[in-house]
């Protein structure tokens, strides 16, 4: 019976699939909705990770699920980019033990009728782990970026320290955002914070960098790479934290606006 | 340089277009600076705005000429690549660009869209420390976020700054004098003059004071209300203005 559960195909009644794509759910392989990588980063230790989801010329809807442990006094990082579709997810649960960080940055950038999504589930399960996930979406044309951030906190887990942020810019009528913070906390000694905007670039911006020669694609690119420049400020790697920006920047290129 | 001709606009707002501008005429030639004031709703950022070609504000009769070329006709960027320069009277911030990225992607745009090579990133940095100095603006606030956390004084020369590194042909500066202490006003006042006075260049300065007039003396005082303009004279104007106020126009002038 619980094995059945597990191998269930879910649809977008499920909380954590509510934005995915019902096409995409009714007919993707079942290894796209039930497998779970897995990663353990050992005490003390830092793994940091980056994925570039969808940049291949027509790549088809696909989940990336990681489940993490990272053990006491460690470190995870991981900085995804979702430039494709028709429906792209990333789903991240990660477990921290006593002191040990997550830090995530995500970015989903897309237009046309792209579905792409971030889904987290972070555990405190030990006292004094911290986390902290900044997710950027840059939108247009029908397209929509969601994060769904759930923190959950349990009872002994004092000293949590965890904050998330999402903030979305839609450049079209059309295009969308979503985003459902979820914490649940069972220690009483911890930070949580949690913040979220959605808007459009700012007009009387757009005409300032007009006005001193910038045309509207060259003043846009410049104001979606401060925008994301949030999701990768983590990056320790300097070259590293660049090449994340312009391979992203690179997509934005698609919109004809 | 520049020609003004019977120039009509209507703005944008909640209530439906509200017509601003009726029948505005005003030249100004190479070599010459001219000063616009008025009262508080006459129409001078409008002016300034419909120059600058920001959208929301629409010309409904009249034409504006630009060395010879519509300057109506032309993008708001493509106004700055022709050697239009607005000074803006709020300057916006731009969180997360700094003002030497921006400055520099800014001129090269302008620099390509003219057909001219791109200055390199020494090059900039050696012309932005020129003029950052010219205007006692400290490097390292060229080095922050465009605005963000300037003081008022200090949005109004990083104006002044972006226009000695654009080195423009024509400067409208709305209002630049405004939210400036003594001492600013004297160094964005020689900054102007540093920058502009050229016999190959023109000025327009909208104001409502004479004290940046003392830095930045006009061959030409006009006096802007409801949308046109009512008196023109010489620099002797702005001072008689000052002492008398707008009620010397008679009756409907002031606001």
């Amino acid at each position: 019976m619980s094995e059945a559960a597990t191998l269930r195909r879910p649809t977008t009644r499920d909380e954590d699939w509510r934005y995915a794509d019902p096409q995409f759910l009714a007919e993707a392989p079942m290894a796209y909705l039930a497998e779970w990588g897995e990663i353990a980063v050992a005490p003390g230790e830092t793994i940091c990770d980056n994925i570039r989801l969808g940049d291949g010329a027509s790549a088809p809807g696909a989940t990336v699920r990681q489940r993490v442990h990272v053990g006491k006094g460690g470190r995870f990082e991981y900085f995804a980019t979702i430039v494709g579709g028709p429906y792209l997810r990333i789903e991240l649960e990660v477990t921290l033990e006593e002191g040990a960080h997550f830090e995530f940055g995500g970015v989903t950038l897309g237009g046309d009728s792209k579905r792409q999504e971030f889904v987290t589930r972070v555990i405190h399960a030990e006292p004094g782990a911290t986390s902290n996930q900044v997710v950027r979406a840059v939108q247009w044309g029908q397209s929509t970026g969601n994060f769904l951030g759930r923190i959950e906190v349990v009872r002994d887990a004092q000293k949590t320290d965890a904050a998330q942020n999402f903030r979305a810019i839609l450049l079209e009528k059309g295009a969308s955002a979503n985003t459902k913070p979820e914490l649940e906390i069972f220690a009483d000694d911890v930070k949580c914070a949690h913040g979220a905007a959605i808007g459009a670039l700012d007009e009387t911006t757009a005409f300032y960098m007009a006005a001193r020669g910038l045309p509207p694609q060259a003043a846009r690119r410049l104001l979606v790479r401060a925008f994301i420049a949030d999701a990768f400020a983590a990056v320790g790697d300097e070259a590293l934290r660049e090449s994340l920006l312009e391979g992203a920047l690179a997509h934005l290129e698609e919109a004809a606006l | 340089m520049l020609e003004i001709t019977n120039l009509h606009a209507q703005v944008a707002s909640a209530d439906g277009p509200k017509q601003i501008l009726n029948g505005l005429t005003l030249s100004v030639g190479a070599g010459e600076v001219h000063a616009i004031m008025g009262p508080n709703g006459a129409g001078k950022s409008t002016l300034a705005y419909v120059l600058g070609g920001r959208p929301g504000y629409e010309v409904t009769a009249g034409s504006v000429t630009f060395c010879g070329q519509d300057l109506l006709a032309m993008e708001p960027h493509e106004r700055a690549a022709a050697g239009f320069f607005l000074g803006f009277q709020y300057p916006v911030e731009i969180p997360g660009v700094s003002n030497v990225q921006f400055l520099r992607e800014a001129l090269n745009s302008q620099r390509q869209q003219r057909g001219e090579e791109p200055l390199s990133g020494g090059e900039f940095l050696k012309l932005a420390k020129e003029k950052a100095g010219l205007l006692k603006l400290d490097m390292d606030m060229l080095k922050r976020p465009v605005n963000v956390g300037f003081s008022g004084g200090e949005k109004k020369r990083n104006e002044m700054v972006q226009m000695g590194i654009l080195d423009p042909k024509f400067a409208v500066l709305d209002e630049t004098d405004s939210g400036l202490d003594i001492d600013a006003l004297r160094i964005v006042g020689e900054g102007i003059n540093a920058i502009m006075r050229d016999p190959q260049k023109g000025v327009l300065l909208i104001t409502h004071y004479q004290r940046l007039l003392d830095y930045v003396q006009p061959g030409h005082v006009h006096i802007l209300a409801k949308g046109r303009i009512v008196k023109s004279g010489g620099p002797d104007l702005a001072l008689e203005l000052e002492r008398e106020g707008y009620e010397m126009l008679g009756e409907g002038v002031a606001a």
